[in-house]
């Protein structure tokens, strides 16, 4: 390219970040359509669809007879105990761990540790859904794990045991923390990062160790990307489904097929031919996962300029 | 600016009005004209398009010899998980293609046994799955043929919509060289059963006659062989009941042989049980253990001369009744383009000479299976009258127990062994086990007594 040309187009782009041009106005447009036209398609309109559905019975319209059935189905309130009791361990151990670990690796002097200690809690990520519970599978069956003796210690002889369903919420949290938490604590290294050196100084002048410093300056700073991670997290921990459902075909039904709420959502569908309950199964997650996202997003100051 | 963004909305508008215009024309597809077909069931207009037939692994063999013998007949063969073990992915694709209008395999094979109770009903408006096979789409004469009752659990009404692959009567498997050893006798009933099991409790201990880690093994070998009324459906009525005698006395004969020790909790198909190819001395269990535990190298693998099939236990004095543990079922679909070529390919499979030479476990059809047993027999790895015992179990298949559109296995699984594994004995969990059962039939619209 010509340098006159390359000059040219470097002053349209400077003029260009001072007030948006009309061509690069439509550029934005044409980047976020994409994005844009599958929500439409794949997001909203399901979700219209699945709210039509929920409040209808063969086309007609029922009321709340879907939601009233779902709420007599004896599978529903152990699924919504079952789910509760995970996300509480889950989102605690979760909120705990990748802080505190974070704020470990943060305070690593030694550059090159720190770098690989962070590689290292980011690689299970890598690993899709299923194919980490696959992994597990073996880990958490007493006869072929390479770590049974830890298990024995426990008391658990057999893979039937060790999956048996009071120990189920333990069991999906450990697998859902590695693989999610490098994620969050690769995240959490740069959000550290990002604290300004001078109030991190200051507080050193005033004689804070490093657990005053963590308490009352890291963490309250981290507040926002905390409650980030708490919104991600509940939306991916009521949706439990893969790892119930791999545990469930590989114990040969020893850990039910309706445990999670997702679950039971796809057994009305399929199963019983339910559609329509299926679709109300799913419209009480929604609101269940979209009013505790308003928890945290108000009390976690998401939105909050600062 | 203003306009700018109008024009955005407008666009954004038109997009998600072709969006939703063509998720609609998607979901309301194939609205094929229908006519009556002379075989019980409306058809679509029949012309000799290919027709697709759906297979598990082990049947994949029979349709690519029918390909290769009738390579006239268009035929895409395609293989999916054949319906294992609950997971339900028959009725799940066809509950899709019910949903599309369109899509619909021609011919499915399932390992499962109780499909025809989804696949002959009319399921939110849109027609049955499953063709009925006797009303004028295959030959009285063929169908004739099969082993009696084979086909009664597909059977509706008099309309039989499915035709059984294989039989599985349960039998009792038993080492002649560990009872010779011993100087134990076969036992015939389940009463010399547990008493064996008190003699080799004593003198024996760590050799073993059976598991009941497997929720088939639990329900259709000792349940249903005791002629155990768990699992019983009239009309639309379900009825469980554990505290008729048959049930009662199967459980504390399991309770028992649990404590002393000779069943283990262990599945058939783990790497603990396979620790026991020495140490087994009998177990009953269905005609296919032959293929998939003793002659199996990655299971129990004894060497050739040692196993026997026994006639299977029954009560002293009462009915000489078997237990069953699934066999597959081949399915035609009511939307296919090309009925003709449907049932030419399921008379193939069900009583082709290659059928015989390729099938894994007991066929169904009975010339199939004489051929099948004859052949095994001259194989000369089974001791005792292997064919007689195994012929005469597939006769004697208890006929109270009931196909409803779920399993018994499910509640066995997830009440019973988790149950046994943390040490409670059976006695103590069938309250539980009981109401699971009728939880799940009333779920699926069953009146539960």
């Amino acid at each position: 390219m010509p340098a006159a040309d390359s000059e040219k187009s470097r002053q349209q782009a400077a003029s260009g970040r001072r007030r948006p041009d009309r061509s690069q106005t439509v550029m934005g447009y044409a980047f976020s359509s994409g994005y844009a036209v599958l929500l439409l398609a794949f997001g909203v309109l399901p979700t219209l669809y699945a709210i039509f559905l929920a409040f209808t019975k063969g086309g007609a319209f029922v009321g709340v007879d879907n939601f009233v059935k779902v709420f007599n189905d004896y599978r529903f309130f152990p699924a919504v105990q079952h789910v509760a009791i995970y996300l509480v361990v889950y989102l605690l151990c979760l909120t705990l761990f990748v802080v505190l670990l974070a704020l470990i690796v943060h305070s690593v002097r030694s550059r090159w540790l720190s770098t690989s200690i962070r590689f290292l809690y980011y690689i299970p990520g890598a690993l899709a859904g299923a194919s980490s519970v696959m992994l597990w599978l073996f880990l958490l069956d007493p006869t072929v794990s390479p770590v049974a003796f830890v298990l024995r210690a426990m008391g658990l002889e057999s893979f039937v045991q060790t999956v048996s369903i009071d120990n189920l919420p333990v069991i999906f949290t450990v697998i859902a923390f590695w693989t999610g938490a490098g994620g969050w604590i690769v995240i959490m290294y740069g959000a550290l990062n990002n604290i300004s050196q001078d109030v991190m100084e200051a507080a050193r002048i005033d004689g804070a160790g490093p657990v005053n410093t963590a308490w009352y300056i890291q963490i309250p700073m981290l507040r926002k990307w905390i409650s980030y991670m708490g919104i991600m997290s509940l939306a991916a921990g009521t949706q439990l489904f893969v790892e119930p459902r791999v545990l469930s075909q590989a114990s040969k039904g020893v850990v039910p097929p309706d445990y999670s709420l997702n679950q039971l959502a796809y057994l009305f569908a399929f199963r019983q031919s339910d559609f329509n309950g299926s679709a109300a199964i799913s419209l009480i997650l929604l609101v269940v996962a979209v009013g505790l996202a308003a928890f945290f997003v108000f009390r976690g100051g998401l939105f909050d300029r600062d | 600016m203003k306009s700018q963004h109008r024009r955005f909305t407008r666009t954004l508008a038109f997009t998600a009005g072709l969006a939703a215009v063509a998720l609609l024309s998607a979901c309301s597809g194939g609205d094929a004209t229908t006519s009556d077909s002379g075989f019980g069931f409306a058809s679509v207009k029949q012309d000799n398009s290919a027709i697709t037939v759906w297979v598990d692994a082990a049947r994949e063999p029979i349709a690519n010899a029918f390909k290769e013998e009738n390579p006239d007949v268009k035929i895409n063969i395609e293989t999916y998980d054949g319906n294992a073990g609950g997971s339900d992915s028959f009725k799940t694709k066809m509950a899709l293609f019910d949903q599309s209008g369109e899509g619909w395999p021609d011919v499915v094979f399932s390992t499962q046994t109780n499909d025809t109770s989804w696949a002959s009903k009319e399921i939110n408006g849109t027609q049955a799955y499953a063709a009925p096979l006797n009303k004028g789409l295959l030959d009285d004469a063929f169908l004739d043929g099969f082993t009696a009752g084979a086909n009664e659990p597909m059977t509706v009404d008099g309309t039989v919509y499915g035709l059984r692959n294989d039989l599985a009567p349960v039998v009792l498997w038993y080492n002649q060289t560990l009872l010779d050893e011993f100087g134990y006798d076969i036992p015939t009933t389940w009463e010399e059963y547990e008493a064996l099991s008190d003699d080799l409790a004593a003198d024996h201990p760590g050799y073993i006659l059976g598991s009941v880690g497997d929720s088939f093994v639990g329900t259709y070998v000792y349940y249903w062989g005791a002629q155990a009324p768990i699992f019983q459906l009239d009309g639309n009525e379900f009825t469980t009941d554990f505290s008729d005698d048959h049930a009662t006395r199967m459980t504390e004969m399991l309770d028992h042989m649990i404590d002393n020790g000779t069943l283990i909790q262990n599945s058939v198909f783990s790497a603990e049980f396979v620790g026991y190819s020495d140490k087994l001395v009998a177990i009953p269990g269905p005609a296919w253990y032959s293929g998939a535990v003793f002659q199996n190298p990655d299971n129990l693998n004894v060497p050739a001369g040692q196993i026997g099939a026994a006639a299977p236990l029954y009560w002293e004095g009462e009915d000489k009744v078997t237990g069953n543990v699934g066999g597959g079922v081949w399915y035609a679909s009511s939307h296919s383009k090309n009925l003709a070529a449907a049932s030419q390919f399921l008379e193939y499979v069900i009583s082709s000479e290659k059928a015989a030479e390729l099938a894994s476990g007991l066929p169904a059809y009975a010339a199939t299976s004489d051929a099948w047993l004859s052949t095994q027999a001259e194989g000369g790895y089974f001791v005792g009258d292997f064919s007689a015992n195994v012929t005469t179990a597939a006769n004697s298949v208890w006929s109270g127990w009931s196909f409803p559109s779920f399993s018994p296995e499910t509640a066995y699984a997830s009440v019973v062994v988790p149950a046994l594994a943390s040490g409670k004995s059976l006695a103590d969990v069938v309250p539980e086990w009981e109401a699971e059962i009728k939880n799940e039939a009333q779920v699926q619209g069953y009146t539960v007594k």
